[in-house]
């Protein structure tokens, strides 16, 4: 029992962690790869550290809401990145770890997000309220579609026993699989608001998302929207590591050991996964905000593609 | 092994489908020239493979065919042809991309509605492979319907012949004298469509077929 409260706090603690951490090699990978030499991979801990120590400004006719819109996103995050299955399939509070409620959860900090950026008033938090809020009714249907496909190949929503099932039953390739990897890519792009949907280091006002809507915020705020959009990018590698490559998990009643490598290799993953966002981010371009829309129907043709595969299939 | 084999050649088929609904979202020229290319291409591997696992060197040459004519001469010539057009700005649609989108998902199930229950015989994989094929010929009809533009359309042929090659080569015994008929018509039907293009770009300055239209009886 008290080991079972380690391994969660772990966990907890483990994806806090790592979070600025992801976001630092990204952009060093991204300015290595222009040709730049890129700051520091621990420079995104630095940013937070200077965030914290600033005044935070608050507009003046800012309500309540706009006080506590950052800790409330931020704690909904964390406990969607907390409960993935990251280095271990029986943590203590897999049970709540359905992929339906963690969707819910990420739903409810964007929704705070929204509101927050519409409190004060300005133009640019309004635009990147709507934009954010038009790309998110698009992607959710498509994530929904992901996850009935996961659901019908392995019989729950339940996040460690599909990483269980798919680490341990050989069910070979399947088309409907790589169909939903595709959707899930655009899905988390969109939803991370990265290159082509949005482009996270810039403020360039015609184009910005998710920047243009937590424009006003400043100092400690900022800071834990900052560490918050960090944890939901580690959220999304998880999920991916979680459904896609859970090799190395360690089963429900593996020893330290086995946590122990299960650990390694979701840290040696994890890293994989975000050089490869950042080489896919430098061959791309973004698109203008309209055709985000056809973007993310893509997606949505995907998943409804492979569940129909499945169900259809499965029917006769 | 045959486990294997079967699981690559149905990926394969599904790669197919998926270009083909990459074809359907493509909305500039160029695009959708090279999007065709690389189904040629997916299906030469597809057709390779089926010749290895089923023995049967015939399928090499309709694999190589398939490379040869499909992924280099049609879209090389093609692009040739385009430029002098002067169509290199976006394909005019009838419905939007969304649209298409769902009514080729529509036709993917009714495709494995279609095929699911007359194959009862044959197993899961094999099954599947010919229901692909087979969307993915309703994909090309659907492409030729919502495009406007004729180049378009030569494309959403091609495909569909593509899928009509994916289903032949899924079934074994299927005899080189038909593959290469086939190969040599659809040949021959790209030069009676350049031709056609030529002849309706003279004649309205546009290769959009809309203006086809007044030249039906019913109109008057």
């Amino acid at each position: 029992m008290i080991a079972d409260i380690i391994l969660q706090g772990v966990q907890m603690s483990i994806v806090l962690l790592i979070a600025p951490l992801l976001t630092g090699v990204i952009r060093k990978v991204k300015a290595r790869l222009l040709r730049r030499r890129g700051a520091s991979v621990i420079q995104p801990y630095y940013d937070l550290w200077r965030l914290l120590h600033k005044e935070a400004l608050m507009a003046e006719n800012a309500s309540w809401l706009y006080r506590v819109v950052p800790y409330a996103a931020f704690a909904a995050v964390w406990v969607a990145a907390a409960l993935v299955p990251t280095f271990a399939a029986g943590l203590l509070f897999n049970w709540a770890a359905d992929l339906l409620a963690i969707v819910a959860l990420l739903g409810t900090a964007r929704f705070a997000l929204a509101l927050a950026g519409m409190d004060v008033g300005t133009g640019f938090g309004g635009i990147g309220s709507s934009r954010e809020m038009m790309i998110a009714s698009l992607a959710e249907p498509a994530m929904l579609m992901i996850i009935f496909t996961v659901a019908l190949l392995a019989q729950t929503t339940q996040l460690s026993i599909i990483a269980y099932y798919i680490a341990t039953t050989p069910i070979g390739l399947r088309v409907s699989l790589g169909l939903i990897l595709v959707a899930l890519v655009i899905v988390s792009l969109a939803e991370n608001a990265r290159i082509p949907v949005d482009n996270p280091s810039t403020h360039l006002e015609l184009t910005m998302v998710h920047e243009a809507m937590v424009l006003e915020y400043s100092g400690r705020h900022l800071a834990i929207i900052e560490l918050t959009a960090s944890l939901k990018l580690v959220f999304y590698m998880s999920l991916f590591v979680c459904i896609f490559a859970p090799f190395g998990i360690a089963s429900p009643a593996s020893s330290m050991g086995g946590n122990v490598i299960g650990m390694m290799a979701y840290l040696g993953k994890l890293m994989i996964g975000g050089v490869l966002l950042a080489v896919g981010e430098t061959m791309v371009a973004k698109m203008r905000v309209f055709r985000v829309a056809e973007f993310l129907g893509g997606a949505l043709v995907l998943g409804l593609l492979a569940t129909v595969l499945l169900f259809v299939s499965r029917g006769m | 092994m045959a486990n294997i084999s079967s699981d690559i050649s149905h990926s394969l088929a599904g790669a197919i489908l998926v270009i083909s609904f990459m074809l359907l979202y493509q909305e500039r020229m160029f695009g959708l020239l090279k999007v065709f290319a690389m189904q040629a291409m997916v299906l030469s591997i597809a057709v390779a493979w089926q010749a290895y696992t089923q023995q049967a060197a015939h399928l090499y040459v309709t694999a190589a065919i398939a490379f040869g004519v499909k992924g280099v001469v049609i879209p090389w010539s093609l692009h040739r042809i385009v430029p002098k057009l002067g169509i290199y700005r976006n394909i005019e649609k009838v419905v939007g991309v969304g649209m298409t989108m769902l009514a080729g998902v529509g036709l993917t199930v009714l495709a494995i509605m279609v095929i699911f229950p007359v194959t009862t015989e044959e197993t899961g994989v094999v099954r599947e492979d010919l229901a692909f094929a087979f969307a993915v010929i309703l994909l090309g009809f659907l492409m030729m319907i919502t495009r406007r533009n004729a180049v378009s359309q030569i494309i959403g042929f091609m495909s569909l012949e593509n899928g009509l090659i994916l289903a032949a080569t899924g079934a074994k015994g299927m005899p080189l004298v038909v593959e290469i008929s086939v190969a040599f018509s659809v040949l021959i039907a790209f030069f009676v469509f350049g031709v056609f293009i030529f002849r309706i770009r003279e004649r309205f300055d546009t290769i959009d077929v809309d203006n086809l239209n007044q030249f039906r009886g019913d109109r008057g």
